[in-house]
């Protein structure tokens, strides 16, 4: 039977569906959790420590505490995710059992398998997975992923990776649209992804899951320049509790998310935000401190 | 030139609204996204969406849509979905996140009340009798709202589980699932058919 079809699928897909238009923001406690959310957070993703931190730190990153991922539920109404690390089937189980609404398979965790990501059919929680190009994406969704993000370079500050990772899936689908039959196949094996799935892109112009912008967003006008690029909703990691006034900026770039194509709104939203995170040029971090490559 | 197609609104400050207004089009009416004020104006009905009810109960305050919006639902035909069902109860029961309801429907919801999202689940819902021209459609709960409570002037339409699902007070339609995940238009044709007045 087409897994695509099924109920199971139908409804994480669904939950991803019900984020479009949001804000999903990092939080590392319950106070942060309640302040994403009266910001105007449409879900957060609860974590141990922000990316920015992960770097700075360094070590192993993995699943947060479970005792830090409960109360944050409690804490809050909207949907919360939790990171487990790629390839890590009994983290992803724990979180499973956890209840929390979403996984997000993450590249900014410390791989646990270098070789395959998890299989995410069997689960009734969904999942997230990041991606750098539409073979990245296919894949994942081929794997069973009901969202896809892009990865950007977390921790940064800087938005240039997700906006290239943006533009590339964006071109990579639009050329998609008008290949041929014998060009499709072609392309299935150049991004190493099944052909029905192709097939599917060819034909929609779309991915067949939500696919949302993450890594590197600071600011309100990065909110909206993913959103201006295709992104249907935007995850903002470091960028918020990193920043002089978390509070005012998330609600600054849940604003700017909202009325993306409206200027005079964002720039209202945009004054006395204090300083941004101040983050690093992702193009000074050499290719094996980068977390994208994972 | 006055089209003779219905116009409605799509509340959309978050949430599928997309999903909304590509059912609101394939039911051959016209579909206008709202985030602001005067973007109600000329609308001969709205969907409220799925989505989170706390988010787009903070967001109408702050871009001043809750007044305008209270004013319209209370007088124009509305569909309504999910969390768009919570925005117009009456009653929201342990109401942590201080969501604000218009309280145009006479109905308590208990938020997220068939559990969290891996307990959400897609089922066929079968209207009761005498619903007229109202088929059976297929509906997915996620982290689905219950109705705990419903006042005497709202009708069920369907029930799951002995609870009512789809309800009617009025020119409100709303349901604790959504239909709106696929193209199957069945419900937005009857509420196009049933709710709204007829242009010819």
């Amino acid at each position: 039977m087409d897994q695509f079809t099924d109920p199971q699928h139908k409804v994480k897909v669904g939950l991803a569906e019900m984020l479009k238009g949001g804000v999903i923001m990092d939080v590392v406690t319950a106070e942060e959790a309640r302040i994403a959310e009266q910001a105007g957070a449409a879900a957060v993703m609860a974590l141990e420590r922000v990316p920015a931190d992960i770097r700075k730190e360094g070590g192993v990153a993995r699943m947060a505490d479970l005792d830090v991922i409960d109360n944050i539920k409690r804490a809050v109404t909207i949907p919360v995710m939790a990171k487990a690390r790629i390839g890590h089937i009994v983290e992803a189980r724990v979180l499973e059992a956890l209840e929390v609404d979403f996984i997000d398979e993450s590249e900014v965790l410390t791989p646990a398998d270098h070789a395959y990501h998890i299989d995410k059919w069997p689960f009734t929680v969904p999942f997230v997975c990041g991606c750098r190009n539409i073979g990245e994406a296919l894949r994942r969704i081929s794997e069973g992923a009901a969202m896809i993000r892009t990865k950007g370079e977390a921790g940064t500050g800087d938005i240039s990776q997700a906006v290239r990772h943006l533009r590339d899936i964006t071109s990579q689908m639009r050329a998609l649209t008008v290949m041929t039959e014998e060009e499709l196949y072609g392309a299935a094996k150049e991004h190493r992804v099944p052909l029905s799935l192709v097939r599917e892109v060819a034909k929609t112009g779309k991915l067949p899951v939500p696919n949302f912008a993450a890594g590197g967003v600071a600011t309100p006008a990065d909110a909206a320049l993913c959103m201006h690029l295709g992104a249907e909703a935007v995850f903002v990691g470091s960028g918020i509790f990193k920043s002089s006034e978390p509070e005012k900026r998330a609600r600054a770039i849940v604003a700017a998310t909202t009325h993306w194509t409206d200027y005079g709104i964002i720039a209202e939203h945009s004054h006395g935000l204090g300083e941004a995170m101040k983050g690093i040029d992702a193009m000074s971090i050499p290719e094996e401190a980068q977390l994208q490559v994972r | 030139m006055m089209s003779d197609r219905s116009l409605l609104g799509i509340l959309a400050l978050q949430g599928d609204f997309a999903r909304h207004a590509r059912q609101v089009e394939l039911g051959g009416a016209e579909a206008r996204l709202v985030r602001l004020p005067d973007d109600l104006h000329g609308l001969d009905g709205i969907c409220l969406p799925g989505g989170e009810s706390t988010t787009m109960s903070l967001l109408l305050d702050r871009f001043a849509l809750r007044e305008p919006l209270a004013e319209f639902v209370a007088s124009k035909p509305v569909l309504a979905t999910c969390a768009g069902l919570i925005l117009l109860a009456t009653t929201i029961d342990d109401n942590q996140a201080g969501v604000k309801p218009f309280g145009v429907l006479d109905v308590s919801v208990q938020r997220n009340g068939w559990g969290r999202q891996v307990h959400s689940f897609d089922t066929e819902i079968h209207p009761l009798h005498g619903q007229n021209g109202l088929p059976p459609v297929r509906g997915s709960f996620i982290r689905a709202p219950r109705i705990t409570r419903v006042g005497q002037r709202v009708d069920v339409l369907a029930v799951y589980q002995g609870e009512p699902v789809l309800i009617r007070q009025g020119a409100v339609l709303a349901t604790t699932f959504h239909t709106e995940l696929t193209d199957d238009t069945q419900l937005i044709d009857y509420f196009l058919r049933h709710f709204l007045p007829d242009r010819e």
